[in-house]
């Protein structure tokens, strides 16, 4: 089986400030890390390489130093690792991010593409899906759980009030959540062994994929105003047993009429 | 002279980093308090593959230098310098002995469970009457038929207990002085082989500490470990490569220590000034961070030259001199920097003041380490 999982590289946000003065996050300094949602991903694809053996190529979008989100896949357990870096790809929306991404994704084999739900630094969740739909193929969403059945991946896909659980059928896509698994650390020698592996590099020449579909260009996404949100009022913690938490609750609520 | 560490070492520091961060920090106190060995920690290191980073691929083992081995100590023992010491033991003096001195099949039998398969390693050399003066042994080993078999006890075993595999020195000759002396391996629960007292330690108190009995133990010849009366000879050199382990795990207590002050000195306020305000405080803390720097580079410089095969036991005796002594300072002071806050345990320098005291008594105290800088100095 050949699974091809495509990861991000962002900022740790759990590091960044930000500048009180103009409301942008403070990017120098702070260090680089995969994607969470990209990682359990990752993790996935290393569970099933483990059980069903397979052969697992990551993938990333990125300037040069993504490089080092790649070799940290490959020290983790992934056996191959592709590039994409071109200035021409910069400043690229979920659009036209999918659509390179895809169309490297062609020029490779896969049975199934794993992507994270979301980054960290962007929110979208678009990116996965729409990979997909460029390349036709079915795709299953917010995986919480995941396992192989014949030809079918097999996914519990987490809802907000209910779970799903879907089959489909290979080639296909899923987007996974961070508590889709918890991931391995890298090995020492796995690392040593990651620095050796040769890392494909593509550039925009060597896509199959219209200039109108590629960079700031190949974007039509516009950002109009990017703002903070509000903080609101910091919660209360209670540390009661369940039964007395809900009387606590009831009391709560019918101070202020709600019920 | 290249000062700068390679990109694969950049990523295993910080692997290790995060590991001591999220496995290793939150257990310290537990650990310290209850004098408990931390075996689900030992599990996942041994997962993460931290029990035999210098050890050949072959050997399942990870390949990597000495250095990355090193700095996992260091980490590790930023956090916690119980954690530090359970690897430091098991790889420096444990797989490594088998490594340098054992046979292939001794090494396919011992050492590839040892870096792969979950078995603990343990040294043990010291006896009651046979410290600093290791060629006092009383431990005998007779040969009879295909065995031999040894009578006698050893003290102050780190990894005791918890360990599987066992280098067991024990004299084969007694008329030959040190050159009596022979290796062995033995596994734990072989009939005639106990584990006796657990000591208990001022620091690393989760570490297991332990004597070993022998009583008519028998040995099968194959688990001799180099040559006959070789034995003496294995354990200096076993112990100079220790010493390098030893002395990253006190480089890393200090460096643990000296961040916990730096935290604090910049939060506490007295006399409407933050302490980080004061003269006194940055004097002190330019004094330290310089000494954690000096003994940085004579702990990586030992490591650098065993990597490269060269002579090196003048370095480790130096690196762990200064490496030692560092962290005790560093610790003492650190306590200090933080008043009676820091000799409570609400902050984790009293036991960091407590860890580094080992490191000038283990793996020879700083006399011994004096002993073999002033013997190479006058050679």
């Amino acid at each position: 089986m050949k699974i091809v999982v495509c990861i991000k590289q962002v900022p740790d946000t759990n590091e960044v400030k930000l500048d009180q003065k103009t409301g942008t996050l403070i990017r120098e300094g702070v260090p680089s890390i995969i994607n969470p949602d990209d990682k359990a991903g990752l993790e996935a694809a290393l569970w099933l390489k483990d059980q069903y053996d397979a052969e697992v190529t990551v993938i990333t979008m990125g300037p040069p130093q993504a490089e080092t989100a790649l070799r940290e896949a490959l020290a983790m357990g992934a056996d191959h690792a592709v590039l994409l870096t071109d200035r021409r790809f910069g400043g690229a929306d979920t659009w036209a991010t999918s659509k390179t991404l895809a169309s490297a994704i062609k020029k490779l084999e896969f049975d199934l593409i794993i992507t994270g739900r979301q980054a960290i630094d962007g929110d979208t969740a678009q990116v996965g899906p729409q990979i997909a739909e460029h390349l036709g193929i079915p795709h299953i969403s917010y995986a919480e759980e995941l396992d192989l059945e014949a030809d079918f991946v097999v996914v519990k896909r987490q809802f907000e009030d209910r779970c799903h659980i879907l089959k489909a059928r290979q080639p296909c896509l899923i987007t996974a959540l961070s508590e889709l698994c918890e991931p391995r650390y890298m090995t020492p020698g796995g690392i040593f062994t990651a620095w050796k592996t040769k890392i494909t590099v593509l550039n925009r020449d060597d896509l199959d994929v219209e200039d109108s579909n590629i960079g700031l260009k190949g974007s039509p996404t516009r950002v109009k105003k990017s703002f903070t949100k509000a903080v609101k009022g910091a919660g209360v913690i209670v540390n009661l047993d369940p039964s007395e938490s809900a009387v606590w609750l009831t009391e709560r609520l019918k101070e202020k009429f709600i019920i | 002279m290249n000062f700068e560490l390679s990109n694969e070492q950049i990523m295993a520091r910080g692997l290790f980093e995060q590991f001591a961060e999220k496995e290793v920090k939150p257990l310290a106190q537990e650990v310290d308090e209850q004098e408990r060995f931390p075996k689900e920690t030992v599990e996942k290191m041994n997962k993460t593959g931290f029990f035999g980073i210098p050890i050949p691929k072959e050997y399942g083992g990870q390949g990597c230098d000495v250095l990355t081995y090193i700095m996992c100590v260091e980490e590790l023992s930023k956090a916690c310098a119980t954690t530090g010491v359970i690897v430091g033991a098991h790889t420096s003096l444990a797989c490594d002995p088998i490594m340098k001195f054992g046979t292939e099949a001794q090494k396919q039998k011992y050492l590839t469970p040892m870096t792969s398969g979950s078995k603990l390693g343990a040294f043990a050399l010291t006896e009651p009457n046979a410290g600093t003066d290791a060629s006092g042994q009383q431990t005998k080993a007779i040969l009879d038929g295909d065995n031999y078999i040894i009578n006698g006890s050893k003290i102050f075993i780190t990894n005791g207990g918890e360990a599987d595999i066992y280098i067991i020195f024990a004299m084969t000759d007694k008329s030959k002085g040190t050159r009596g002396i022979s290796a062995f391996i033995v596994e734990k629960g072989w009939a005639g082989f106990t584990i006796g007292k657990k000591e208990l330690k001022m620091g690393i108190r989760g570490s297991a500490t332990t004597e070993l009995i022998f009583e008519n133990c028998r040995v099968p010849k194959e688990n001799l470990l180099g040559k006959e009366g070789k034995g003496f000879s294995i354990a200096m050199q076993t112990l100079d490569g220790g010493r390098i382990s030893i002395a990253a795990q006190a480089l890393g207590i200090a460096e643990g220590a000296f961040a916990e002050a730096v935290k604090y000195v910049k939060e506490r306020k007295q006399f409407n000034r933050p302490l980080s305000a004061f003269q006194n405080t940055q004097f002190s803390l330019a004094e330290l961070k310089t000494k954690i720097e000096a003994a940085r580079y004579l702990v990586y410089h030992a490591a650098c030259k065993k990597e490269a095969k060269q002579a090196f036991s003048m370095e480790a005796a130096m690196a762990k001199l200064f490496a030692a002594e560092t962290a005790m300072e560093v610790t003492t002071k650190c306590v200090q920097l933080l008043g009676g806050y820091g000799y409570t345990r609400d902050y984790p320098v009293e036991r960091m003041m407590r860890d580094a005291k080992i490191t000038e008594l283990y793996e020879g105290t700083s006399e011994v380490q004096k002993m073999v800088i002033g013997s190479a100095v006058l050679k």
